[in-house]
């Protein structure tokens, strides 16, 4: 049976560049969710209403792919992004040690966001350089052997 | 073109860079070199190169294994053998460069050539080599990962064009004489998986690379993808041609951006060469590949889940019957394989399987790349005929424990697998002795641990992660992971009740017995190794309320020795809780309320002034 989205229509003027590029099938949908969220830079519900009109699927699944998948915000996030590696290498060489003094430092736990939205603190389980533990990635780039009184100096340093 | 002229043109299109005499500055590129500096590196190398009156190519290679030295810069030319530099910063290139390209003496970690040179060793000859037998990682840091001719004209795709001669039947029986099994975790024979997908009759199959790599601790697949993308590639595409399959995902984790970024040039380049895409090589099979970014679930990995994911689900698992080999992506006949597993592929189809059944164990054949981390002197990426002992893996080719500390144990399999402790050093490393010990093989991460490790943290950190992964479809992973967690959470924090060893144990089996997935089943490894080897941890945790390593949060208290205090405000500055009080050249107070142990304090004293009870 042919599902028939029951979304409201809306309109995301953001968007309209990346839509047409995805066919509208249900095997698109992590794909275009991941553009939208390069593009917004999280997912908002009327990004998961887009969606669902495009793809002719109900809300209900984008809203449980979103919730799915630890790389979906849901949430604006910070200018800046603290990402903690907390994988085996990075937890046996003093990971746990880090994240407790970067939320400290941010005032903020790990998944949260500052006020002033200039940082994001997350936990991610590695980054595959696990030969370089303790690993912490702050907007993309990769710093290895890292010591909680570096990551606070790290972040002095960006505000 | 045939298959021929393609070689003989990636040869002359290689040759210049092949030629190690000729020169060049190779620079190890991968995310762990990236890591470590490589980046700053080139960006440098310009500027000093113009300053020397060089006129030098510079060229990005992979990973070669040796991380714990990166950044890791090759020399060629100038009339000496070509030599590796280790540890290379943007301070101490300008020297290196002068020194080798001039007539300086460089202090080189080795020879890239066979042949020692006055002091400097081989390659080959280094420690960490010891044992080592490169098949997977046979191109790592050999050539520039992004260039396809180097990876042909060092017998690239030759795999391919012999198997593209045979039939199917014949391509499976190679596979099956080589004894490969699967290198993503749970060992199954290749050549069964293939002949179980080959033998559907169905118009459309589907062939997908598992590059999830979900297990924490581990770089094996991203090292090959980075490094040697089209070796993976190849071995895809000789599978696909065994099942019968015309269309294929690669599924890699979004972690992993360089790896995706190469490996999205190799189809390219493969297509354009017809090795890819419409009757490659004019033998009229075709096949066309796509990349399938992951979205951060560890569960994905597994293989029913994976095609959830594909097909744009929530990953969740499924029971089988039916296989995916019956009913898999869209319903259809659907082979997956890993990463490395895919990649040995190329090499025992070009030297036919017996000779590649002639590494490892009478059950266990070929080579397995490891990744050594955690408290070990050598980490890196390395490879060794199955059945290697882990003592040789720990201490000749690792190197040890540093900082003359002792060693505890080692974690293989990531959070389905286990921690094999010191009593256990020669069991050879294949993979039923690891089942035997109570571990797996896994993936191949290898996670060393020493004194300082408190094992109840590791298996309360591993219940963390799977707890925090377990999709929640069935009741004992999702409501069984959760209590063995709060089980776990109060041992750390000292509040647990006599017993709750013993709880902890049954609840274990009983998720172990009642999971619908691999995730479930072997969650509860790393508890139940930890407490078969390391029971009295367990119990002075429980008992005494102690966490002998001082790791457990809520064990642990972090003072100031007033007498070793010098005042010097190091703590206090570093302190990012502003736990810490006091004046300059008087000792400092650290207030236990606010301390959240972040571990600063103790790191940045130089008079061994803090201590933790
Ligand atoms: C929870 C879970 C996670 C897994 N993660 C991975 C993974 O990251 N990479 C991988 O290759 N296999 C993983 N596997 C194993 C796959 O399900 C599958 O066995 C494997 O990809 C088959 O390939 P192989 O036969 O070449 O090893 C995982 C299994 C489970 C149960
Ligand atoms: S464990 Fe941190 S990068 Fe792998």
């Amino acid at each position: 049976m042919k599902r028939r989205s029951k979304s409201p229509v809306v309109h995301l003027p953001e968007l309209d560049g990346v839509l047409p590029r995805y066919t509208r099938e249900e095997s698109q949908l992590i794909p275009l969710l991941q553009e939208i969220q390069d593009t917004l830079g999280y997912i908002s519900p009327e990004a998961m209403q887009v969606t669902a009109r495009h793809l002719n699927v109900p809300e209900s699944s984008v809203y449980g792919v979103v919730t799915f998948y630890s790389q979906f915000y849901l949430t604006r996030q910070g200018r800046h992004k603290v990402k903690v590696c907390q994988g085996t290498a990075c937890h046996v060489r003093g990971a746990v040690e880090i994240i407790r003094a970067v939320s400290a430092r941010l005032g903020i736990k790990p998944g949260e966001t500052t006020e002033d939205f200039e940082f994001s603190v997350e936990r991610v389980a590695c980054f595959g350089s696990c030969a370089l533990a303790p690993v912490v990635v702050i907007d993309e780039k990769v710093y290895g052997n890292v010591t909680p009184e570096m990551a606070v100096r790290m972040l002095d340093e960006l505000v | 073109m045939t298959f021929a002229d393609i070689q003989s043109r990636a040869q002359a299109a290689a040759a210049p860079f092949l030629d190690s005499s000729q020169p060049r500055i190779l620079v190890g590129a991968s995310t762990c070199g990236k890591a470590a500096g490589a980046d700053d590196l080139l960006a440098a190398l310009p500027t000093h190169l113009k300053e020397l009156g060089l006129a030098i190519e510079v060229t990005q290679v992979g990973c070669l294994g040796l991380c714990y030295a990166e950044p890791l810069v090759e020399l060629r030319g100038a009339d000496r053998p070509p030599l590796l530099f280790n540890g290379v910063t943007t301070e101490s290139l300008g020297k290196i460069l002068a020194a080798y390209y001039r007539d300086g003496e460089p202090e080189a970690l080795a020879t890239m050539t066979d042949q020692p040179c006055g002091d400097t060793p081989a390659f080959g000859q280094l420690p960490m080599l010891s044992g080592q037998i490169r098949v997977v990682s046979r191109n790592f840091g050999r050539i520039d990962p992004e260039n396809i001719d180097h990876y042909i004209a060092r017998s690239g795709y030759a795999g391919l064009a012999r198997a593209l001669d045979m039939d199917p039947e014949q391509v499976i029986e190679e596979v099956r004489t080589s004894g490969l099994r699967g290198r993503g975790g749970a060992g199954f024979p290749a050549a069964i998986k293939w002949e179980l997908c080959c033998n559907e009759e169905a118009g459309q199959k589907y062939m997908i690379c598992n590059a999830d790599e979900g297990d924490p601790g581990a770089f094996m697949d991203r090292s090959v993808l980075e490094s040697d993308p089209h070796s993976t590639l190849e071995g895809m595409i000789i599978g696909a041609y065994a099942i019968g399959a015309s269309e294929g995902y690669i599924y890699v984790r979004a972690e992993y951006p360089l790896a995706i970024e190469r490996v999205e040039k190799a189809i390219a380049q493969a297509t354009e060469y017809g090795l890819l895409g419409d009757d490659i090589l004019g033998s009229g099979f075709s096949f066309h590949v796509k990349i399938k970014e992951g979205a951060g679930a560890f569960v994905c990995g597994e293989e029913t889940a994976m095609l959830a994911s594909i097909e744009g689900r929530r990953g969740m698992p499924r029971t089988r019957p039916p296989f995916p080999a019956q009913s898999g992506l869209f319903g259809k006949p659907t082979n997956i394989n890993n990463v490395e597993t895919l990649a040995n592929v190329p090499v025992l189809m070009e030297h036919g399987g017996a000779a590649f059944a002639e590494n490892g164990t009478e059950r266990s054949r070929g080579t397995k790349t490891f990744a050594l981390a955690g408290k070990i002197a050598r980490t890196g990426l390395i490879e060794v005929p199955l059945g290697t002992s882990l003592r040789h893996i720990v201490f000749d080719i690792g190197g040890g424990i540093p900082d003359e500390k002792t060693f505890k144990a080692v974690q293989t399999g990531g959070p389905s697998g286990g921690c094999i402790p010191a009593e256990l050093l020669d069991l050879p490393v294949d993979y039923e002795h690891l089942a035997e010990a109570g571990a797996i093989m896994g993936s191949g991460g290898m996670v060393v641990m020493d004194e300082d490790t408190c094992m109840v943290d590791v298996a309360r950190y591993f219940l963390e992660f799977t707890q925090a992964e377990s999709c929640g479809k069935c009741v004992p992973c999702r409501l069984g992971t959760r209590q063995l967690l709060l089980l776990m959470n109060s041992m750390a924090r000292g509040d647990s009740k006599p017993g709750d060893i013993d709880l902890v144990l049954d609840v274990a089996h009983a998720v172990k017995a009642g999971s619908l997935c691999g995730l479930g089943q072997t969650a509860p490894n790393p508890i139940l190794t930890t407490v078969k080897y390391f029971r009295d941890e367990y119990e002075s945790h429980v008992k005494e309320r102690r966490c002998r390593a001082h790791k457990c949060e809520g064990l642990l208290r972090y003072a100031v020795v007033a007498d070793a205090c010098t005042g010097c405000t190091a703590c206090f500055k570093a302190c990012p809780a502003e736990a810490i009080t006091g004046e300059p050249r008087k000792p400092h107070i650290i207030d236990p309320q606010k301390c959240i142990r972040c571990d600063a304090c103790f790191q940045v004293c130089k008079f061994n002034a803090i201590t933790k009870s």
